[in-house]
């Protein structure tokens, strides 16, 4: 990757460290003050989409770290969700289960399904794994609803805010910060463990799993703790999920929820942390972005009823286009912009071609 | 008696659907997961040059299956030669997209309603008496004896014909087959467009027995792992295939729960993957495994 030409890594630690030079330092402080500032200017309808991105990021960085850096790749993603969502729904329900019941209970839902999701890579890989995993989505999805038709709540199950010392989480505000605070600590996390000898392991496996093999890494265990960490995250945005929206259904938990969440893995750009959060951003306002430019533009104004074929469209469009023309995602982007303005008036060739 | 006729009935809807999956990954190795919508696009077609060509309903059906085999070639020219020599997975994220931007555009165009092509066309779809109070639809004996034919020449086409040869070539071995001639764009291009051809007619035929709405996409869908429990290579293990998910499907519909059905394919394919992830016909060298 290029910098700005006088900087050098001197030594080991630098090369650990996640914030580098001062620029980013001052970047992440200045981001810092807007995050926390924002929720005291922002209407309600703007606090609720940036919740719903904070939930957004906590799953895409599991997807992330499933198959951006173990490269194994997962369709059962709304699945895992919907595992997570309803673990706490029927906890709540049935035996009127807390949230400090619910949300460790929905981990260890995540941790068992991780591994029945994850024994399939130990033989297969690449399509048949994503198919497999695709077809446990199926068989989660009928659990799900057929819990709902038993018991009769075929509308969805209701869900009260968690409450802690008489405190009750019902504000949209109080929501945003509880939320931001688990994504510092996941991102933080995922970051700090692809850096570890266990994340290294992970893209050692990603990168070529018969070397993997021969260096050491057991990669049969390897495989399965990705799978693992990844649902744990996974069901815990579906309990907070459950517990944001205030009821579970399993109509919630689509196909199309899955590939909202692989699309910001590659729109994002695989195998980078600033690409699960960029792409669960661009994912999650993607709609609505499009919905404010139909209203917009007078002669599209009478499109605003058929504004969700329009996203499904686009999204579908936005997808393919990132997919032919730019796999890295918006993190390839980024980087290539910066690197034009960090190396002007010269310009940054890769190695082998044109120069 | 009847539970056996639903069977053959929809062994053939099945089969039709699922040679689609096997023609495409057979040759390239690419899984096309839009091929519900573009099945339902096939279906869409007719009900269009239907409502175009009122005199005609033998003219629009001929149109509609036409154009179905043209959307297949256009979508390689267009798009999937793009991904011809990446990732094969990405290549089937491709297909993914492809099938989400599909359904947004169809439902723009066609909204989201119901429709019944059958009834545009002026057909009739009357109970054909097999004897022994059993009855299946006339669109449902047509289906079979399509499925039929479709099998038998695709069977005779890879075997005899100069096009069938090359594209086995190429799905054994690419390289080895574009060093000797073969264009392998054309013979991309052509799964492609017999899989939408075979899609397309799939679709038809299930709007003119069933409606037409958003459920195809989830039948489309329910084939795949027919496809996949045959062996994604093999036209006979597609019919086998077909045959199993749609007995597994009827069984558990009688026995156990109709909310099921929807679930039972995939069970199937569960099974499947772990026992014998290549499939009953499938070659076994092909899958990547680990």
């Amino acid at each position: 990757m290029a910098q700005a030409s006088g900087y050098f890594k001197t030594s080991y630690g630098q090369e650990l460290r996640l914030i580098e030079t001062t620029t980013q330092k001052v970047a992440l402080a200045a981001f810092v003050v807007v995050l926390l500032v924002y929720p005291f200017f922002a209407k309600p309808f703007f606090l609720d989409l940036a919740n719903q991105v904070f939930l957004a990021v906590i799953a895409a960085s599991a997807l992330m770290l499933l198959t951006g850096f173990a490269g194994q790749i997962s369709l059962g993603h709304a699945g895992l969700l919907a595992a997570g969502a309803f673990t706490t729904g029927i906890l709540y329900k049935e035996v009127g289960a807390p949230f400090w019941v619910t949300l460790p209970a929905s981990a260890v839902v995540g941790a068992l399904l991780g591994l029945v999701f994850g024994l399939p890579s130990l033989r297969l890989k690449g399509l048949y794994l994503a198919v497999t995993t695709l077809a446990l989505h199926f068989i989660v999805a009928y659990a799900g609803g057929e819990y709902e038709t038993k018991r009769g709540y075929s509308t969805g199950v209701s869900v009260s805010p968690p409450s802690l010392f008489g405190f009750e989480l019902t504000q949209g505000r109080h929501w945003y910060f509880v939320l931001l605070a688990f994504d510092v600590l996941v991102v933080l996390f995922c970051l700090n463990l692809v850096r570890s000898r266990t994340g290294r392991s992970f893209i050692a496996i990603r990168d070529h799993d018969t070397v993997a093999e021969a260096l050491g890494i057991p990669v049969k265990r390897t495989k399965l703790l990705a799978f693992v960490i990844s649902s744990v995250l996974t069901t815990l945005t579906g309990s907070l999920l459950a517990y944001y929206q205030g009821f579970v259904t399993i109509q919630a938990f689509t196909i199309y929820l899955t590939i909202e969440y692989v699309a910001m893995v590659i729109i994002g750009g695989s195998g980078s942390m600033l690409g699960a959060i960029l792409g669960a951003v661009f994912v999650v306002l993607f709609p609505h972005v499009i919905e404010a430019a139909i209203r917009l533009v007078p002669a599209s104004r009478h499109l605003v009823n058929d504004a969700f074929a329009i996203n499904f469209a686009a999204f579908g469009l936005i997808m393919v286009l990132f997919l032919i023309f730019e796999p890295l995602g918006l993190v390839g982007i980024w980087r290539r912009l910066r690197d034009y303005f960090l190396l002007w008036p010269f310009r940054q060739t890769a190695v082998g071609k044109g120069g | 008696m009847q539970v056996l006729a639903n069977l053959v009935v929809l062994t053939a809807i099945y089969a039709l659907i699922s040679c689609g999956y096997v023609l495409i990954y057979r040759v390239s190795r690419v899984l096309n997961l839009a091929h519900g919508e573009l099945m339902m696009l096939g279906a869409y077609l007719l009900f269009t040059l239907a409502s175009l060509f009122k005199g005609g309903p033998e003219l629009a059906f001929a149109g509609a299956v036409g154009l179905s085999l043209l959307v297949g070639f256009v979508l390689y020219v267009v798009l999937m030669r793009k991904m011809t020599g990446e990732l094969v997975i990405a290549a089937v994220l491709v297909t993914i997209a492809l099938g989400i931007l599909l359904r947004g555009l169809m439902v723009l165009i066609w909204t989201a309603r119901d429709l019944h092509p059958i009834s545009v066309l002026g057909w009739k779809n009357p109970p054909v008496p097999l004897g022994g109070g059993t009855s299946i639809s006339s669109v449902a004996l047509a289906t079979i004896l399509v499925a039929v034919v479709l099998y038998l020449a695709l069977m005779l086409f890879f075997r005899y014909t100069r096009w069938g040869l090359q594209m086995r070539a190429v799905g054994e071995r690419p390289l080895l087959a574009a060093q000797r001639g073969i264009k392998l764009h054309a013979v991309y291009a052509l799964a492609w467009a017999l899989s939408t051809f075979s899609g397309g007619l799939a679709g038809m035929l299930l709007a003119l027995d069933s409606g037409l709405g958003s459920t195809m996409v989830i039948v489309g869908l329910k084939a795949f792992p027919a496809a996949l429990v045959g062996g994604l290579d093999s036209l006979l293990g597609a019919v086998v295939g077909s045959f199993i998910v749609a007995a597994a499907e009827i069984l558990a519909i009688h026995f156990i729960d109709p909310l099921i059905s929807d679930v039972v394919p995939f069970v199937v394919l569960i099974a499947m993957l772990l026992v014998r992830p290549w499939g009953l016909f499938g070659t076994k060298e092909e899958i990547e495994r680990v």
